[in-house]
């Protein structure tokens, strides 16, 4: 079941179904993969290498690092990605944090 | 290796308009921009909107389609999705399009970074549902998605300019809490003359206000002790206002107080930056023409202190001139005679700035924060910690890393940088200037080993 958004969605582009931590997950074609995450109702994105605390998007334009995802195995900034079909997206593991100490 | 007249790094309207001018005086530009459409922050996602997104985003959001239309032009090689994570003198511009890294070279580089919105370290801020009320009007602007529920709280332009385009998507934000005081406001009125020479802002403003009244949100004033409650998200702000305790249920919340210059690219250039008080933050040295002290090396725009959208634009313009003309393209007194309207249109533009500086300070909680507030995002460190660091010693930001790793996760101290400087000047009694900043190295972005061994060739040739 789809977990209830904070956020209002306005927009009527066609879907398209990307892979969120081994679900399917429909989403707007070409939209931007954080905020497509946030309309979906994911409100944790990562877990704070430090503490564990939950995190999320905070300045969406690339400067926090907080949105952090697993795309093919390289971690990027969710907000800085363009969603397209088939996209395999997971989150982190606390370990595999870059900024993790070794 | 691809060799251009000059690299311009940055897309919105003090990069685009620097290099649609440096194109038409013939130089061979190349404008790069991380992001995937051209348009900066201010216009973000301006060629992908909908006419009637565009109308609820306002006209001076739409304004921005005449800037990006102009970029596909003759001499001019636009690079969209490319991130620059090195310049090295001289200079080669390593990027990273496509998970493939690549350099050019360039005599001349106009950097036009821009602003970043002012971190806003409050008790609660690293919750997930508290964003910057710029990460909301993006989520509008790129996604047409927009907060339910939500509380903005900070202080400034943009606090209201994003409340009212939240009411025109439909949903108005439950409660506006600001942090400036009538004090503030009387400090502002002190440059009533230069106010009324921007008058034209003095007016939108007063829409948006009216905008938010008849929208029938909620203005708390002078709003202190501020804080996010809430265990795995944002649950309610709480705060201390007009003389009671206030707790509004959220499921969102907008931090907003101010933009600074994002000056990541040029501490690494070594360019020497100064304080500047009105506007609480560092700001490179450049001269009038957006000139380092660094050879061959501009600033345009937000990134050599804030001065908005349209005095980027002219911003642009004037550094292409003078690049053109030690280009050899340009006369100097052809520069000087098309640069004069420029400038004068800058001056006025610029005249309402130091009233809103005195009216719509930063918020002091979050500039000098409680001892238990994050203020290392990354790292998790406390003000408490940096006031620790300081009575142990620590003197400069550059030591605070080896006290407690602060400044050095994945943002690379853009988070942390302004806090830390400000809490070592106040524990030491000194000023920010004393203190200093940290050290920036490349690279500005992180790049992986993968994007590294899909560079071409000829430029890693170019590299030796
Ligand atoms: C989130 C946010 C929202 C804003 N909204 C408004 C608004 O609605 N109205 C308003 O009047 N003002 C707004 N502002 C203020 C804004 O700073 C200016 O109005 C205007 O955008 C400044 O123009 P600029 O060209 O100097 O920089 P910007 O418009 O900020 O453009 C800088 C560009 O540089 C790019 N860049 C930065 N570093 C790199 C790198 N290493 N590699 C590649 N590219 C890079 C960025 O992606 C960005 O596109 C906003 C500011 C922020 C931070």
């Amino acid at each position: 079941m789809k977990p209830v958004s904070p956020f209002l969605e306005t927009g009527t582009a066609p879907q398209v179904t990307i892979q969120f931590d081994g679900a399917p997950m429909t989403v707007p074609q070409g939209s931007n993969l954080a905020a497509a995450l946030l309309a979906a109702g994911i409100r944790t994105f990562r877990q704070s290498p430090v503490s564990g605390a939950p995190r999320a998007p905070h300045c969406m334009m690339g400067v926090c690092f907080e949105c952090l995802v697993d795309i093919d195995g390289v971690s990027r900034q969710a907000c800085m990605v363009d969603v397209s079909e088939g996209l395999v997206v997971n989150r982190l593991a606390k370990a595999e944090d870059p900024d993790a100490d070794l | 290796m691809q060799t251009f007249d000059v690299v311009i790094v940055g897309a919105g309207p003090a990069g685009m308009s620097a290099a649609t001018e440096a194109a038409d005086l013939g130089l061979r530009v190349a404008l790069l921009d991380e992001q995937l459409s051209p348009g900066g922050q201010i216009y973000r996602g301006v060629n992908g909107v909908s006419a009637e997104r565009a109308k609820l985003l306002g006209a001076d959001y739409a304004y921005g389609k005449t800037l990006t239309s102009r970029l596909p032009r003759d001499g001019l090689a636009y690079f969209d999705g490319a991130v620059v994570w090195a310049i090295e003198d001289g200079f080669c511009i390593s990027y990273t399009k496509d998970a493939k890294a690549s350099v050019l070279n360039a005599d001349r580089v106009v950097l036009a970074t821009g602003a970043m919105e002012r971190p806003m370290p409050i008790p609660g801020w690293t919750l997930p549902g508290v964003m910057t009320a710029g990460a909301g009007q993006i989520l509008m602007k790129q996604s047409g998605i927009v907060a339910q529920n939500a509380v903005l709280v900070g202080t400034g332009p943009l606090l209201y300019l994003v409340a009212a385009q939240m009411i025109r998507f439909g949903a108005p934000p439950v409660a506006l809490v600001e942090t400036q005081t009538r004090s503030d406001l009387i400090r502002g009125a002190r440059y009533a003359g230069g106010a009324m020479r921007g008058w034209r802002y003095l007016r939108k403003g007063l829409a948006l206000l009216a905008e938010i009244k008849r929208a029938g949100v909620p203005r708390h004033r002078a709003a202190t002790g501020i804080q996010v409650e809430g265990t795995d998200r944002a649950e309610a702000v709480r705060f201390h206002a007009d003389g009671a305790e206030h707790r509004i249920v959220c499921d969102t919340v907008f931090l907003h107080h101010g933009v600074v210059p994002n000056t990541q690219a040029a501490r690494a250039l070594r360019v020497p930056h100064f304080w500047d008080d009105a506007q609480a933050c560092f700001v490179p040295n450049v001269d009038s023409w957006g000139m380092a002290d660094v050879e061959g090396l501009f600033i345009a725009g937000d990134g050599a202190g804030i001065g908005g959208a349209k005095s980027a634009e002219l911003a642009g313009r004037i550094t292409a001139l003078r690049v053109a003309e030690l280009a050899g393209k340009l006369a100097v007194a052809d520069r000087d005679r098309k640069a004069a309207p420029l400038q004068a249109a800058s001056q006025t533009d610029r005249a309402v700035r130091p009233f809103l500086n005195a009216a719509y300070p930063p918020y002091t909680g979050a500039l000098t924060p409680d001892d238990a507030t994050i203020i290392c995002r990354c790292e998790e460190i406390t003000a408490g910690d940096i006031r620790r660091f300081a009575k142990l010693g620590c003197e400069g930001p550059n030591q605070t890393k080896a006290f407690g790793r602060v400044g050095m996760g994945p943002c690379q101290g853009r988070y942390c940088g302004l806090s830390v400087t400000m809490l070592l000047a106040e524990a030491h009694a000194r000023t920010p200037d004393d203190i200093g900043y940290y050290r920036i190295r490349p690279p500005l972005k992180p790049v992986t080993l993968g994007e590294l061994a899909a560079m071409s060739a000829p430029d890693l040739e170019g590299e030796v």
